[in-house]
């Protein structure tokens, strides 16, 4: 207690030096909250538009189907069978048939995914309800960065060529009849979406699928021979290793904001014990002992991070709340890098985090406070009364 | 401890280390100092004045001897009776004041207090009480940056003073001042001797001082050369 008092009068009486340090030791609360705040805010939103977009509860795959070679897509179509029906009619589930062909914009040969879905399913955020067929044409939606790569519109018409069951090739015309815009890249780069029984009947396959996605409140169904649930654990795992790869690059910030701020601790703790020798011994001479000392300096130290998070909780909640409001908007082009990234990001602050943090600030800077202060127990106190150089 | 007798010394030796060898700072002393007396160690620098001030003082120990403050032996004393030991009964004074720069002149004599883990109340009330008997009552919210030498060495004895200590040590007090500032603090702290019969000893060879002494215990070369009592007029 009385080494709380007077750490707190110590700190109180060096006034700017000490407030230099507690606002550059605030900086690093806030900045380590909000870059946490922003990974945790973009792993929630890439978690959150996956499962809408793409994956719903969870996916079955036909048993030859590997999205990582391209050699198996040919083959990866499996029948929809009465059981999987019964699913699908239930709305539990929706199927999708992938296929390769390409695509020929303004007499440009561009390779596509050729993918059928069923223009009635609410499985998926997908806008299906635009490839209703109503004027004999085949209808097709696509994504913003399709329409821009392949600088096409609503309303265009755009050739397609692709290979039936039996690798015969066919081309027809489809209409594009809607752009959707998703933070999901993968639901978009390169696809065209064709209402799915037509799909069927262009590559002779009836009734056949590459995909089940179920519905995110179902998730796993039942076992279906020919078929392999994939749960949210696998499916997510791309996004999950990006997230960690990015919180790798988080901790190097972490550590290079928690260096700054220690050194700044450290220092002024290294300069303490040699500038203030006098006052370490007239404290020894009014009645301390050196270990009493000690703590004094390290609960100097650490009392530095206590107003510190005084000090960031000041600014920091309403600037850490605002940013949580209002977002953090990407630059233009983010999304063409692939990621699941939204145009805005909001970061997502648990206690967890908050107090996560606070915590290993202020262990840190007690530690690192600790370090010089033990100094002081191997000063002789007539020496340091002197203010003897040692 | 013997009636009357704060400090008993016996046989005292103090060596400090240098390279493979030692120095002999103290050797021989016998001394003995009773409750009231304002004494002074005297003698030229390297006589050992501060190592036997020191050690009194309970910041050094004795290399051989007996040295008996208040009745507790100095060097069987352990860091937390010895610093108990100048928590409760010891008072110092320096040359350079040692104040602390970031406490005001309440603070820094409110410290012993503080240490002694006294009320608030009663802290207050001895502050300015040993502020009253320094003539510093009005600069109770300055800091030692804004105040004169001889300003800021009153503030140390009213430190020193603040608990009531049995025995004050001043290590040349009055060496950073000038000479009406050194009078106006010798005569204050002979005031206080005598109105609350606090032992003073001082280690000086600042004529200054020595005028004032009622004992001169003189040094030279770690060895007591002479002990006199003075007699005032």
């Amino acid at each position: 207690m009385l080494a709380l008092k007077l750490a707190y009068r110590n700190l109180m009486g060096a006034r700017l030096r000490t407030w230099l340090n507690v606002f550059v030791l605030s900086l690093a609360f806030v900045v380590l909250i909000w870059f946490k705040g922003v990974i945790n805010g973009w792993d929630d939103q890439a978690r959150r538009d996956t499962i809408a977009w793409q994956i719903g509860g969870g996916q079955y795959w036909q048993e030859n189907y590997d999205p990582y070679d391209p050699f198996t897509i040919d083959e990866s179509h499996g029948i929809i069978s009465g059981k999987i029906q019964t699913a699908i009619n239930a709305g539990k589930m929706t199927p999708i048939l992938i296929g390769q062909a390409t695509m020929y914009p303004e007499g440009r040969i561009q390779s596509i995914s050729l993918r059928g879905v069923d223009p009635n399913q609410h499985i998926i955020d997908l806008p299906t309800q635009y490839l209703q067929s109503e004027d004999g044409e085949i209808p097709a939606i696509i994504g913003t960065r399709t329409a821009k790569n392949n600088k096409l519109s609503v309303g265009d018409f755009v050739t397609i060529r692709w290979r039936d069951v039996n690798g015969t090739f066919d081309a027809n015309e489809v209409k594009i009849t809607y752009i959707f815009k998703t933070d999901v890249p993968v639901m978009d780069l390169g696809i065209v979406w064709i209402p799915l029984e037509q799909h069927q009947e262009m590559t002779r396959m009836p009734n056949e699928a590459t995909i089940l996605t179920t519905s995110k409140e179902d998730g796993f169904i039942g076992d279906f021979p020919g078929w392999n649930f994939k749960d949210h654990y696998f499916l997510l795992s791309e996004i999950r290793n990006m997230i960690e790869m990015k919180s790798i690059g988080g901790s190097i910030y972490f550590i290079v904001l928690m260096s700054l701020a220690m050194l700044a601790i450290f220092d002024t703790q290294v300069l303490s014990i040699f500038r203030r020798q006098k006052e370490i011994g007239t404290h020894i001479a009014l009645g301390m002992t050196q270990r009493q000392v000690v703590t004094l300096f390290t609960v100097e130290g650490a009392m530095h991070s206590v107003l510190a998070a005084i000090l960031a909780a000041i600014y920091g909640v309403p600037l850490l709340w605002l940013q949580a409001v209002v977002g953090w908007s990407m630059p233009a082009g983010t999304d063409d890098f692939g990621l699941t990234i939204a145009e805005t990001i909001y970061p997502s602050y648990s206690l967890a985090l908050v107090f996560g943090t606070t915590a290993i600030v202020l262990i840190t800077t007690t530690v690192v406070s600790y370090l010089p202060a033990r100094r002081i127990s191997k000063m002789e106190p007539t020496d340091a009364i002197r203010g003897k150089i040692q | 401890m013997k009636n009357g007798q704060l400090i008993t010394i016996k046989e005292l030796v103090k060596d400090y280390p240098v390279g493979k060898g030692y120095f002999r700072a103290l050797e021989d002393i016998n001394l003995t100092i009773g409750e009231g007396e304002f004494a002074g160690l005297v003698g030229p620098s390297g006589s050992g004045k501060t190592t036997l001030l020191n050690i009194v003082g309970s910041l050094d120990v004795p290399t051989k001897g007996e040295v008996n403050v208040l009745g507790q032996s100095i060097g069987s004393l352990n860091a937390r009776q010895s610093a108990n030991l100048r928590n409760h009964s010891l008072g110092f004074i320096f040359q350079t004041y040692n104040l602390l720069p970031v406490y005001n002149v309440f603070e820094n004599v409110e410290l012993p207090l503080l240490l002694l883990k006294m009320e608030k109340d009663k802290r207050r009330e001895l502050v300015d009480q040993a502020l009253e008997w320094v003539g510093l009552q009005d600069k109770r919210k300055s800091r030692p940056a804004q105040l004169s030498g001889g300003e800021c060495q009153r503030v140390s004895i009213a430190r020193a003073m603040v608990k009531s200590p049995k025995i004050v040590l001043a290590d040349e007090p009055t060496a950073n001042l000038d000479a009406k500032n050194s009078h106006n603090i010798l005569q204050t702290m002979e005031k206080l001797n005598q109105e609350l019969k606090t032992t003073f000893i001082f280690a000086t060879h600042d004529d200054k001082v020595i005028q004032y002494l009622h004992r001169k215990i003189s040094l030279d070369d770690g060895r007591v050369v002479n002990d006199e009592q003075i007699i005032k007029e």
